[in-house]
């Protein structure tokens, strides 16, 4: 199915300094990106924070105020949307009302000089692709939402693009559909080997599918890497939050010790691995110790601390506890029941640690 | 309901439809007298379809509202495709005036304008110019209609159609238009009724050999009242209120298209 592409050294697009302002406010602030040949990326950010206008301006629908978009060599920053070889599948699924499934999944295919019968077979091969044999003749009001999905899917498929964009594109399916189609949606990916660009707000979604994650903040791209690092090594405290509840321990920064740094809190001195962010800071500045809960243990260990037990959450595969310190902050910690035996209850003292490896000291 | 507000509402009704009531019984009058009832009987439809002059202008009147709704419905559209689509540009305010002022004019004043422009351009009056005179206030009510009906439309619709490869021409022929059908239709047979009833500009702007239905049944009213205006006037109401019901029809079918 997909077209086949020349190996080259030239990544499969290339955005180099976008910025895009509306108004007095900047939407897409320098942007600057590389993406690889058949590479799954997800633009992950807040509401509002221009990842959906990043991708209008990849789709053609907007136009940047300065920078260059190439995708495999040519240069796309000046081109109409129908000139693109680039296809989106819209939030709102933007399925043609008054057109069948069929129809629907024809209308890009007509103008490209296939014949009729042509046209006819790749439909039936687009509706084969997504399972919805027997639904060809249906108007998209006679579907449901997750048939819907799959047309839109099918429709943004059909011209075979060489990279497909998709905004927030399990937005609108429930908790159970989500998971699946995503296992669906990254089978599919392989398969075709088509680039994909997915805009979403949910940071599990964006783990779940991508190979890298883009984290943008106020236009501007502020960390790009595989969903490892990005929860394990963020760069910043806003990307530790964005990607999963985080413990953050203020403090100031100590001296270098074996490759870790301590960290003198307000709960007491703490070693963990600091971030390349920290290289310039020296001894005396502010920092704070990000931690997940997962990380943070009952018992005693390293970086050993003690609170009062406040609160015990049972959700079904975990306990997620909170722990109020001696200096009144509240910390939090998760685990696997499969560990648990009894435990605390709410009142005991408690006695908490994390391994200095866990731990990733960010810029106050 | 209390008893006050039922009589008020049959007052109000009675005050708003009795007159039309009466004419449309005494059009099945038999009597050749207009306030004597002489019994039922069609007779009066009979000679109303014998009358060549009135059916004559009823064919004028037909032509005219057909030729100054077409024109209506394509000026129209481009106004309200301007106004919704291209944001606030200089003169928007001005060109929404111009659009919306000939629906507010008074009748004789933009009759008696369109005659001194057409006298000024020395135009021979006839079918033409009440089509064009027609056409001019016809264009407002179309361009409200299909305004309102773009205000709803789902622009991300255009957009994957461009995305899919359709140019602009594509793009407005195959999903733009399609999908304000309706209210082009409903604004179409607004103007086509507004056209229909007109007496007033048609008579300003109407030369030799156009006389419309309307203008017809006026002066034969002047030399006296038949129950054959009766007939025909019944007719006109009928025509006219299936074109309504039709148009508000259309309308409402404007939320059922739209969801996706």
């Amino acid at each position: 199915m997909p077209i086949p592409i020349p190996q080259s050294l030239e990544p499969l697009l290339r955005l180099d300094g976008i910025t895009k302002s509306f108004g007095a406010h900047r939407a897409v602030d320098t942007v600057s990106l590389d993406l690889a040949q058949g590479e799954f990326f997800c633009l992950l950010g807040p509401s509002g924070c221009g990842k959906s206008t990043l991708l209008r301006l990849l789709a053609g629908f907007e136009t940047p105020d300065a920078g260059m978009i190439r995708l495999g060599g040519e240069d796309l920053t000046g081109l109409p949307p129908h000139r693109r070889p680039v296809n989106m599948m819209f939030q709102s699924y933007a399925l043609f009302p008054h057109m069948s499934v069929a129809q629907n999944l024809a209308y890009g295919l007509q103008g490209l000089g296939l014949s009729r019968s042509a046209i006819a077979e790749r439909v039936e091969g687009l509706v084969r692709l997504v399972k919805l044999e027997g639904f060809e003749r249906r108007r998209p009001d006679k579907l449901s939402g997750g048939q819907r999905q799959r047309v839109a899917l099918a429709r943004a498929l059909a011209r075979e693009p060489r990279l497909l964009l998709l905004d927030e594109p399990l937005g609108a399916l429930d908790r159970a559909l989500r998971e699946e189609t995503q296992g669906e949606l990254r089978a599919l990916q392989r398969r075709l080997g088509t680039g994909f660009v997915v805009v979403t707000h949910d940071p599990e979604e964006a783990m779940a599918l991508a190979d890298r994650i883009g984290v943008m903040d106020r236009g501007r791209l502020v960390q790009v890497g595989p969903p490892r690092e990005l929860y394990e090594r963020p760069a910043s405290r806003f990307v530790a939050g964005l990607l999963g509840d985080v413990n953050l321990i203020a403090g100031l920064l100590g001296l270098a010790d074996g490759g870790l740094r301590s960290v003198h809190t307000e709960l007491g001195p703490v070693r963990a691995l600091a971030s390349e962010a920290l290289a310039g800071a020296g001894p005396g500045d502010p920092v704070v110790v990000a931690l997940r809960p997962e990380r943070l243990r009952l018992g005693v260990g390293d970086n050993a601390l003690s609170g009062t037990l406040v609160d015990t959450a049972y959700l079904g595969d975990r306990v997620r506890r909170r722990i109020r310190m001696a200096d009144g902050t509240i910390l939090c910690a998760s685990a696997s029941l499969l560990d648990e035996a009894g435990g605390p209850v709410v009142g005991d003292s408690v006695s908490l640690g994390f391994a200095p490896q866990a731990g990733w000291v960010l810029p106050a | 309901m209390t008893a006050f507000n039922r009589i008020a509402l049959t007052a109000g009704l009675g005050f708003l439809y009795a007159p039309i009531l009466v004419l449309i019984v005494y059009s099945f009058n038999d009597s050749r007298l207009v306030t004597v009832w002489g019994g039922f009987s069609t007779r009066w439809y009979g000679v109303l379809f014998g009358d060549g002059p009135l059916l004559a202008s009823a064919l004028v009147s037909l032509k005219v509202a057909t030729l100054a709704a077409a024109i209506a419905v394509a000026l129209g559209t481009l106004a309200a495709l301007a106004l919704d689509r291209h944001g606030r540009f200089t003169g928007r305010s001005v060109f929404t005036g111009l659009l919306y002022a000939p629906m507010v004019m008074p009748e004789v004043i933009t009759g008696l304008s369109l005659l001194l422009l057409f006298v000024g351009l020395d135009v021979e009056r006839g079918i033409p110019t009440i089509v064009i005179a027609h056409a001019t206030f016809g264009t407002g009510f179309v361009a409200v209609v299909v305004g309102a009906r773009l205000k709803g439309f789902d622009r991300s619709l255009e957009e994957a159609a461009a995305d899919l490869g359709a140019s602009p021409a594509r793009v407005f022929l195959t999903v733009t238009l399609p999908l304000i059908a309706p209210s082009l239709a409903a604004g179409f047979l607004l103007a086509f009724t507004l056209s229909l009833d007109d007496l007033v500009i048609a008579s300003f702007v109407s030369g030799p050999g156009a006389t419309t239905l309307p203008m017809r049944l006026y002066s034969q009213v002047r030399l006296g009242v038949n129950p054959e205006i009766n007939a025909a006037s019944t007719l006109l109401i009928g025509a006219v209120s299936l074109v309504v019901l039709a148009a508000s029809w259309l309308g409402a079918r404007r939320g059922t298209t739209e969801t996706v």
